[in-house]
């Protein structure tokens, strides 16, 4: 009992400590980031057939990026999305692009 | 049979044997468990309860309190008003949340919390235990900033149709009713307030519809602010189409109502109206405010933005409209959507002993009608600030369109087939 007890605590310093750990990358990160998209592009990329918007799930990753970076850039004409991936760092959509190239 | 806490012991025990001297394995990786209470079903509500399933693989129970037997959208709700939709295109039921995602929906109303015991009290008198609270309440009118509007007779003369229902039917049937030649006037309230850009929105459709059928009438907009508050120059050209008909007054701050008469008054001037549609100063909605939740300005919750959470009572997360917003956030239901889940991947992570994702991010877009087809945008991207604790807007991103345009039209469309599904389908 003594030992479960100690345990215990030791356990929750550890948690206390990966609580302050501050910038450590969320193991969730790119479903986090995705997650922003999908109240255009759909839950996981997959957009409401015949709405009109572009699905991303299961969209190959290189070709994914190459767009956002094109939208970034100015080289791909948009009306909205030049603005919104701006908004994001190469690392964060090289994440999103790997995210909605793993979905089905 | 091992309970709940026995487990986590246990497995607290195993994880920190293998992994000492280091203890990362302690609740790493654990599935999260527990209970979720979820108060308000709009953008904000509708999507963390569905994100919470989904993201805990159903491990997460789910309950979601609504008054509302249906979901109405407010984003769209001005075409309602401007005859290009009806209410039952923007009408939802929560059929999918229940059906497909396992959450547990409750018609009923939360009346009282229990933060230290972390319970909540409905109107039925049912008593609901939580691991977590989420409060999506909305917004609540301030109508003792509006004398005049005291009454129910006052205030079913004079509509707000500022949350999406039997309002919105009401104003469509006030300005069908309306005669040629009659003014339809709009009192915009100081910002902050839900929707930005959904006065002028709405300016632009009653105009077009009037411009359509009755030429002879005004749409007369009283703004209390100094200019226009979201996407200036656009609607500034789309009031300009409107010439003749649309009069926009800024820096008229709406002080009483004669709503008998239909009577907007205003510091120096009084504006008589056929139909007076009034947009109340607002606040957060009033379990948000009744629950000794920190507020700012006693009006709008303090959250800490990693989670959502209330700065002074732990394990309640508020979101949307309700909170007190970052630099340049908007009140949207966009917006409350990206909270949802920013929302509930903290609150996964809290649930097993986690700290929240410390770079969350979240984005805007509000698409605008000028008339039936076309739309203008606003749009911009907020990353997590450690230094300021707050998200900021990110330089270089953002903006509106160049022009109204009709390919915008169709995206707005989609966006709300979109954002519905991904909140309630």
């Amino acid at each position: 009992m003594k030992l479960l007890r100690w345990t215990t605590v030791l356990c929750l310093l550890g948690v206390v400590g990966v609580a302050q750990a501050g910038n450590k990358a969320d193991p969730n990160l790119a479903r986090n980031l995705a997650a922003t998209c999908a109240n255009c592009h759909g839950t996981d990329g997959k957009a409401v057939p015949g709405s009109g918007s572009e699905a991303l799930a299961g969209v190959e990753k290189d070709k994914l990026l190459q767009k956002l970076r094109d939208f970034r850039s100015g080289a791909k004409p948009a009306t909205i999305m030049h603005q919104i991936s701006r908004g994001y760092t190469e690392a964060q959509l090289e994440l999103v692009a790997a995210y909605f190239a793993a979905q089905k | 049979m091992l309970n709940r806490r026995d487990f986590m012991k246990t497995a607290a025990l195993a994880g920190g044997a293998m992994a000492l001297p280091g203890l990362s394995g302690c609740a790493m990786g654990s599935r999260p468990r527990g209970h979720v209470v979820v108060v308000g079903g709009g953008f904000g509500g509708a999507t963390v309860a569905k994100y919470l399933r989904m993201w805990s693989q159903m491990g997460v129970d789910v309950t979601l309190v609504e008054r509302n037997p249906l979901f109405i959208s407010c984003p769209m709700s001005n075409l309602v008003i401007g005859g290009d939709k009806t209410l039952a295109d923007i009408t939802m039921g929560y059929d999918g949340l229940k059906n497909t995602w396992g959450v547990k929906v409750m018609q009923d109303t939360v009346t009282g919390i229990d933060a230290a015991g972390r319970k909540v009290t409905l109107a039925s008198g049912a008593v609901l235990s939580y691991d977590r609270l989420v409060l999506s309440p909305g917004i609540e009118f301030m109508f003792d900033q509006v004398p005049g509007l005291e009454s129910e007779a006052a205030r079913n003369t004079v509509l707000h149709a500022w949350k999406a229902g039997p309002q919105t039917v009401a104003l469509r049937k006030q300005l069908e009713d309306m005669k040629d030649g009659g003014v339809y006037a709009l009192a915009i309230p100081k910002a902050p307030y839900r929707c930005p850009p959904g006065p002028y929105e709405r300016a632009c459709l009653v105009a077009n519809y009037l411009k359509k059928t009755k030429p002879k009438s005004k749409v007369l907009v009283l703004d209390a602010n100094e200019e226009i508050t979201s996407k200036k120059g656009l609607f500034t050209k789309a009031f300009e189409k409107y010439q003749g008909i649309l009069e926009y007054r800024p820096n008229s701050e709406l002080r009483e109502v004669d709503a008998a008469s239909r009577t907007a008054i205003l510091e120096f001037d009084k504006v008589k109206a056929d139909v007076l549609n009034v947009v109340p100063p607002q606040r957060a909605g009033d379990i948000a405010t009744k629950s000794g939740i920190k507020l700012i300005n006693s009006r709008w919750v303090d959250i800490d933005w990693l989670s959502f959470e209330s700065v002074n009572t732990p394990g309640v997360h508020v979101i949307g409209d309700a909170i007190f917003p970052a630099p340049t956030m908007p009140k949207s239901g966009h917006m409350a959507n990206q909270h949802a889940k920013v929302t509930a991947a903290a609150i996964l992570n809290l649930l097993v002993g986690e700290a929240p994702n410390p770079n969350p991010v979240v984005m805007n877009t509000c698409y605008s009608f000028v008339d039936s087809k076309n739309v203008i945008h606003v749009a911009s991207v907020h990353q997590y600030d450690a230094d300021k604790k707050t998200v900021l807007p990110m330089p270089g991103s953002g903006g509106v369109s160049a022009a109204a345009n009709e390919l915008e039209g169709k995206a707005a469309l989609s966006w709300a087939r979109n954002i519905w599904a991904d909140m309630l389908v």
